[in-house]
């Protein structure tokens, strides 16, 4: 059976020359970094030969302004409770966007029970923030902007540059979330006026275990795990040497790699999305359309009619590595923060999967995904769906195309939950 | 290591992928479609009854893998129930016919056990001499 990985946005393979690179610092070279001897000397070259690999990818000032911590939640952690800690005699207002990921939004709503204060910026149907609405909401009391360069779960390129210059003219700092675009997307911190910006190597054919935070000098952070002095005492603990080492290679690859990469998953994105449309009705895009406003690996789509995870199950059955949004695959039964922020209807956001693509991806994966989703998955599913029957009898409508014929799902699924 | 991971265990990822009793009675007497407040999933069961037991059920459910599993395994276990037992059903049957279902998936078994009532409700509502005989039982205080 054919496997396809189309969850790329969760974790990607590690890169052979990463592999290797990081071989030697697994076994012989195991030094700890803060030695001052032959060993710990040669893991602190290696962890600064990978700042300034990475340092390249974000075009950032200096190698200095990289730190790392295990991964790219931390870093935003690092990033929000760092600047807000520092920042707290100047005031505390955070402003965000609602879609941000929850690694974002759980911190603050973390400082907020400290006294923080926080405002999220809505964002349209598509998922963009309008920086005029950022400018809108801050305040001489506003100490953080943080707004993702890409949304994880819709691929919405947001308006950073824009953002950072307003972030900019008020003197706040402006911290960039880009788990979901580093590698995949060209990321200029000085253009973008982002004075911190973070993600994770493991999404772009780095190693588990690392993550990257870029702030430059302009944006005070404190330490938020204290200890030794590692990271130039921003965080305490040992560095994972060889992650780092794999992160520097796999960002140097990406940068080299970045525009085949980029043209390729477009390509792929396109196909993937005009067949599926073809084979299956009652489909809807998530997001913007594919194109310049849309990160190139990323498709969210929701099938009418049918639920998420069992999609998901059946997709795996069939080799196929997929995501979804559905409540139905939360550990807290509800949808996605993103889906409910763009104004999807409940039943739609249950039918929802995400499908996001890698540089190894094919044209025969995509043919083979196409096929299985409409033949083994979405079929099948709908055979056992008692919504897709009632449409077909006309007692509801769909809401993706309406045929101004029975009521609406939501109003149909409120009826008959109503006695519970 | 095994190579094939699951989510759920085999029975579950069985009654899933081959569900059991999957569709709808032409001449059903008594149909119920429920609709669960948590995860906003919908299933019907429509049971065809004689003679005071269930001689057939059919589900269709719009849900996760648990809950088309549940109600796959729900109208195996009511066939040829009377109604009084059919009355007293309870999800715990279904989490254990399935060997079991992680926590955070028990409410789907519910939804199961609240559909099969809905469709008897909704046949001892239309025959009232059935409701007479079994509603002492139906109306006993919840345990
Ligand atoms: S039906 Fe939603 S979690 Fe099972």
């Amino acid at each position: 059976m054919r496997q396809v990985y189309l969850d790329h946005q969760s974790a990607t393979p590690l890169l052979p020359e990463a592999l290797d690179a990081m071989r030697p610092f697994l076994t012989e070279a195991f030094g700890n970094p803060s030695s001052l001897h032959q060993l710990g000397l040669r893991a602190r070259e290696a962890m600064h030969h990978a700042r300034v690999q990475i340092a390249a990818l974000l075009n950032a000032e200096s190698p200095e302004d990289i730190f790392f911590t295990s991964d790219g939640q931390e870093s935003a952690n690092l990033a929000v409770k760092g600047v807000a800690y520092a920042n707290q005699r100047k005031g505390h207002h955070i402003v965000c966007s609602e879609t941000e990921h929850p690694a974002v939004l759980n911190s603050i709503e973390f400082l907020e029970k400290q006294g923080f204060t926080c405002t999220k910026v809505k964002v349209d149907r598509q998922g963009f923030v309008n920086p005029d609405e950022v400018r809108a909401v801050i305040t001489d009391q506003t100490i953080l902007v943080a707004v993702h360069h890409v949304n994880h779960d819709i691929g919405a390129i947001e308006p950073v540059k824009a953002i950072g210059r307003i972030a900019a003219e008020r003197g706040v700092p402006f911290y960039v979330d880009a788990e979901a675009s580093a590698g995949w997307l060209p990321i200029d911190v000085q253009a973008f006026g982002a004075n911190l910006l973070s993600f994770s190597p493991h999404k772009l054919y780095g190693p588990k275990g690392v993550g990257v935070l870029y702030r430059n000098k302009k944006a005070r952070l404190v330490s938020i795990l204290h200890g030794g002095v590692q990271e130039g005492g921003r965080r305490a603990g040992i560095e994972n040497v060889p992650a780092i080492v794999g992160a520097g290679v796999a960002a140097e690859l990406a940068l080299r790699d970045m525009p085949q990469r980029i043209a390729h998953t477009a390509r792929l994105q396109r196909k993937l999305w005009e067949q599926l449309q073809a084979r299956v009705p009652y489909l809807q895009l998530n997001g913007p359309e594919p194109g310049p406003h849309r990160i190139s690996t990323n498709l969210n789509i929701s099938t009418e009619f049918i639920e998420g995870e069992g999609q998901l199950l059946r997709c795996d059955v069939h080799g196929i590595a997929v995501a979804s949004g559905s409540s139905c695959v939360s550990k807290s039964l509800k949808i996605s923060h993103v889906l409910a922020a763009i104004g999807l209807n409940h039943a739609l956001a249950q039918g929802n999967l995400i499908m996001s693509l890698g540089k190894d991806n094919t044209d025969e994966d995509i043919d083979y995904v196409v096929e299985t989703f409409a033949e083994k998955v979405v079929a099948p599913l709908r055979a056992m769906s008692p919504m897709w029957d009632e449409f077909e009898r006309g007692l509801i409508d769909s809401a993706i195309h309406p045929r101004g014929q029975g009521k609406s799902f939501a109003a149909h699924a409120a009826t008959i939950s109503g006695k519970h | 290591m095994s190579d094939n991971y699951t989510l759920y265990n085999q029975t579950v990822m069985d009654h899933f992928l081959n569900p059991r009793n999957l569709g709808d009675l032409k001449d059903a007497d008594g149909v119920g479609e429920v609709g669960a407040a948590a995860c906003g999933d919908i299933m019907k069961i429509s049971l065809k009854i004689e003679d005071g037991k269930i001689k057939d059920a059919r589900f269709k459910t719009f849900g996760c893998g648990s809950a088309i599993a549940s109600s796959s395994m729900a109208t195996e276990l009511i066939k040829g129930r009377s109604i009084e037992e059919a009355m007293s059903f309870s999800n715990q049957e279904v989490v254990s016919a399935l060997g079991g279902l992680p926590p955070v998936k028990i409410h789907c078994s519910v939804l199961a056990e609240e559909a099969l009532k809905a469709a008897l409700e909704d046949y001892l509502k239309k025959h009232p001499e059935m409701a007479a005989r079994v509603q002492p039982k139906a109306e006993a205080p919840p345990a």
